[in-house]
């Protein structure tokens, strides 16, 4: 089993998403992560999915995700050199006192932005890789994480080479 | 100015339709009154499902793309079977259907239902008209996307105030197909075509398996010309039944669960295996770890999610069977014998043919005999699902493609009689006959209404054994002969033909048999045979479900008929 991350550009249309999870839960494949959103060409989105499988599993999904009418370009970037991202909110409780500062020693070790300041409570914007993100989740825990919210992965291949290029 | 349903009909004519199955309801009256006066023929089915079954009965048998028609909520939901039907076997089909105003989508509307939400998964792709400017464009699409490529259905749902909105009447880009993610490959690769000629020419013990792409690609001539070249036996599935005549030298006839035994014996003694339109489905491979265990495997197919999907394969090539084997031909001048391996085919073929007792008794399998010498080499043959259909695959000797219409990968019963209306209407000069069960006719027995109405000349030929014969069969080799809600009451189908207004008769002796297909077929209109058959046959061979093809059951009988 191996994690592998497609990019996905599709039309930009109602209901393909729907086509892309519903071939996802229909062929038992499992989607780790999904995020989606609008991309540099026009009318077209880009759809990141991180999904685990063995070889002939991870083949299958890139040729039923490329059968699909409104998919126009899949592919595969984890072999390739490439960055990926995810991004965090995280509501922290934190007392004005040493708790506070504490968490804001955190957030700056961390290179994390404070977005919201409220009388007993902060609300840090994370960005990094999965790993970044946990780790300062975990710091975070003791001082009791209020709620918490993460977008799926997204990741592009580094250097010029792109989706319609390929690698 | 245009209203949606004019732009419609129009968008039909344009893509050459001449015959529509459907069922009319309260969205898409503004369809039917622009039916009334087109020459677009409309046959008024009695259920939806006959209405895309017959759409898909007659895609299969003219290559064209059928068209069935239905109104919103049940009357869509009613074409779900038929979609999956034919999306399992990929036939082109474009469905449509009618749905609720769009202010009104998403508020539960009276015969309101998410049709395309519920059909994604059984269509090739389909859409929800929301404005009445992308019609145009989005028909052209549907019948591009049906009938490119590897077929298979496409569904558009029309809101009824996208019927009946006027617009001007324009045909410019806005109004072209407009498809970036939609390119299918028909050209082989040229490295794979170069490893396939040195592993076919190298191959000792080759055979071919061909299938349903073979005949959606019109490849049949060319695969029989190769196959003739390269002395290589071809055995089919299901779906490929037809690409080659049955009693060509090099035809072994069907492989898999029901298949001839010599045509599993060549699967299994094979050194290569040249796989042209198939998918290695369960009901052909048995278990896939002894499916041809000893065979480097070549697989031509235009779907490239199909090749590796059930075995590993040494030699993909994605592309257009015709036009592959066209390039193979080219590329490989010489012939190129294999006597050893030939003669050990045709020892299999002599000494393990298709038998059955020919006692006198009244069994299934002579009905077709009789039937394929009465016919020759005219007729298509439409069948349901089950022993019928085992039987009518093993017994009819298939002479070209298109001539055998069945459901194969959905194995829908109650699909074969209403696929032949729409057979029949793509052959008007062909006799047509369905193969059905009791069971499997009586899921569709309303459409004696629609063949009576519009004197569709169907004959019907129905295997009566009051069982659900093909499930009967499983339980007596696999439970211990439980017959669990299998058996059927008698039923006197001539009555029920007759009050229709057709003509009928019950047949209980093997001596009328022939007597009795025969007036079927001089008979002009629709015509009904109800054959009283020895109750608990069984099709044979059968590989149990899951072992090697190489392992099958012969000709056991019930337990009561052995000496």
């Amino acid at each position: 089993m191996n994690r592998h991350i497609f990019s996905v550009l599709v039309e930009d249309s109602p209901g393909v998403l729907s086509r892309v999870t519903g071939l996802f839960s229909r062929r038992g494949f499992n989607i780790e992560s999904l995020a989606v959103g609008t991309c540099e060409q026009p009318q077209t989105s880009r759809i990141t999915i991180v999904v685990s499988g063995n070889d002939v599993q991870i083949e299958q999904v890139k040729k039923q995700l490329n059968k699909l009418i409104e998919v126009i370009k899949v592919l595969d970037i984890t072999e390739a050199e490439h960055v990926e991202r995810e991004l965090a909110l995280i509501k922290v409780k934190a007392d004005p006192g040493d708790a506070r500062s504490e968490v804001l020693q955190v957030a700056g070790i961390f290179r994390a932005k404070i977005i919201d300041v409220g009388s007993d409570s902060l609300m840090i914007e994370i960005t990094g890789d999965s790993g970044k993100i946990a780790a300062i989740e975990d710091l975070l825990k003791p001082y009791g994480v209020l709620e918490m919210v993460r977008t799926g992965k997204i990741a592009l291949q580094r250097g010029t080479a792109t989706v319609c290029t390929g690698r | 100015m245009k209203s949606g349903a004019q732009i419609l009909i129009e968008g039909l004519k344009e893509q050459g339709v001449e015959v529509i199955f459907g069922y009319p309801g309260g969205v898409v009256l503004p369809i039917y009154d622009e039916l009334y006066d087109s020459d677009i023929r409309h046959i008024l089915v009695r259920h939806e499902q006959a209405a895309i079954h017959a759409a898909d009965g007659y895609a299969r048998a003219s290559g064209k793309v059928g068209v069935c028609l239905a109104t919103s909520g049940p009357g869509a939901c009613n074409l779900v079977t038929g979609l999956a039907t034919a999306y399992m076997d990929s036939i082109p089909v474009v469905a449509l259907t009618g749905q609720v105003p769009t202010m009104l989508l998403g508020n539960d509307a009276f015969q309101e239902s998410d049709i395309t939400g519920i059909t994604m998964p059984v269509t090739k792709h389909n859409y929800l008209v929301q404005d009445v400017r992308d019609l145009k464009r989005i028909i052209r699409e549907a019948f591009f996307i049906a009938g490119t490529g590897r077929k298979g259905p496409v569904l558009i749902d029309i809101p009824k105030d996208v019927s009946t909105t006027k617009i001007p009447d324009e045909d410019g880009p806005e109004q072209q197909i407009r498809l970036r993610g939609y390119k299918p490959t028909y050209q082989g690769h040229g490295k794979q075509i170069q490893k396939a000629i040195e592993l076919l020419i190298s191959s000792k013990r080759p055979i071919i398996y061909a299938g349903g792409g073979v005949i959606s690609s019109n490849a049949s001539e060319e695969l029989v010309a190769f196959a003739e070249r390269m002395c290589m036996p071809i055995t089919t599935t299901l779906m490929g039944l037809g690409c080659i005549p049955a009693d060509h030298p090099l035809n072994l006839g069907m492989l898999g669960m029901h298949g001839t035994e010599y045509a599993n014996y060549a699967i299994t003694g094979s050194d290569l295996l040249f796989s042209i339109g198939v998918r290695f489905d369960d009901r052909v491979t048995g278990n896939l770890a002894t499916f041809a265990p000893n065979a480097k495997i070549i697989h031509i197919d235009i779907d490239p999610a199909e090749i590796g999907k059930n075995k590993p394969v040494d030699v993909p090539i994605v592309g257009d069977a015709k036009i592959i084997l066209a390039d193979l031909l080219k590329k490989i001048p010489e012939s190129c014998p294999h006597p050893e391996w030939s003669a050990q085919v045709q020892g299999w073929k002599t000494n393990h043919p298709l038998r059955f007792k020919e006692d006198g008794a009244l069994r299934p399998q002579l009905v077709l005999k009789k039937l394929s010498e009465i016919l020759g080499t005219r007729g298509v043959i439409v069948s349901e699902v089950g022993q019928n259909q085992m039987w009518t695959a093993q017994y009819f000797r298939f002479s070209r493609p298109r001539q055998w219409i069945s459901s194969g990968g959905l194995g829908t019963m109650g699909y074969g009689f209403p696929a032949a209306m729409g057979v029949q209407y793509a052959c008007p000069d062909e006799p047509v006959f369905v193969i059905a069960g009791d069971g499997s006719f009586q899921m569709n027995i309303q459409e004696l209404g629609t063949i009576a109405q519009y004197q569709i000349p169907v004959k019907v030929v129905i295997l009566n054994n009051q069982f659900l014969g093909m499930v009967r069969q499983w339980q007596e080799l696999f439970y211990e002969r439980r017959y669990s809600y299998t058996e059927l009451p008698e039923v006197a189908f001539a009555k029920i033909a007759q009050a229709y207004g057709i003509e009928a008769e019950t047949i209980t002796d093997a001596g009328d048999v022939e007597g009795a297909l025969q007036r079927a077929l001089d008979h002009k209109g629709p015509y009904l045979l109800d054959f009283r058959v020895v109750r608990e046959e069984n099709v044979f061979p059968m590989v149990p479900a899951g072992a090697a093809i190489s392992e099958m059951i012969v000709g056991k009988h019930t337990e009561h008929e052995e000496e």
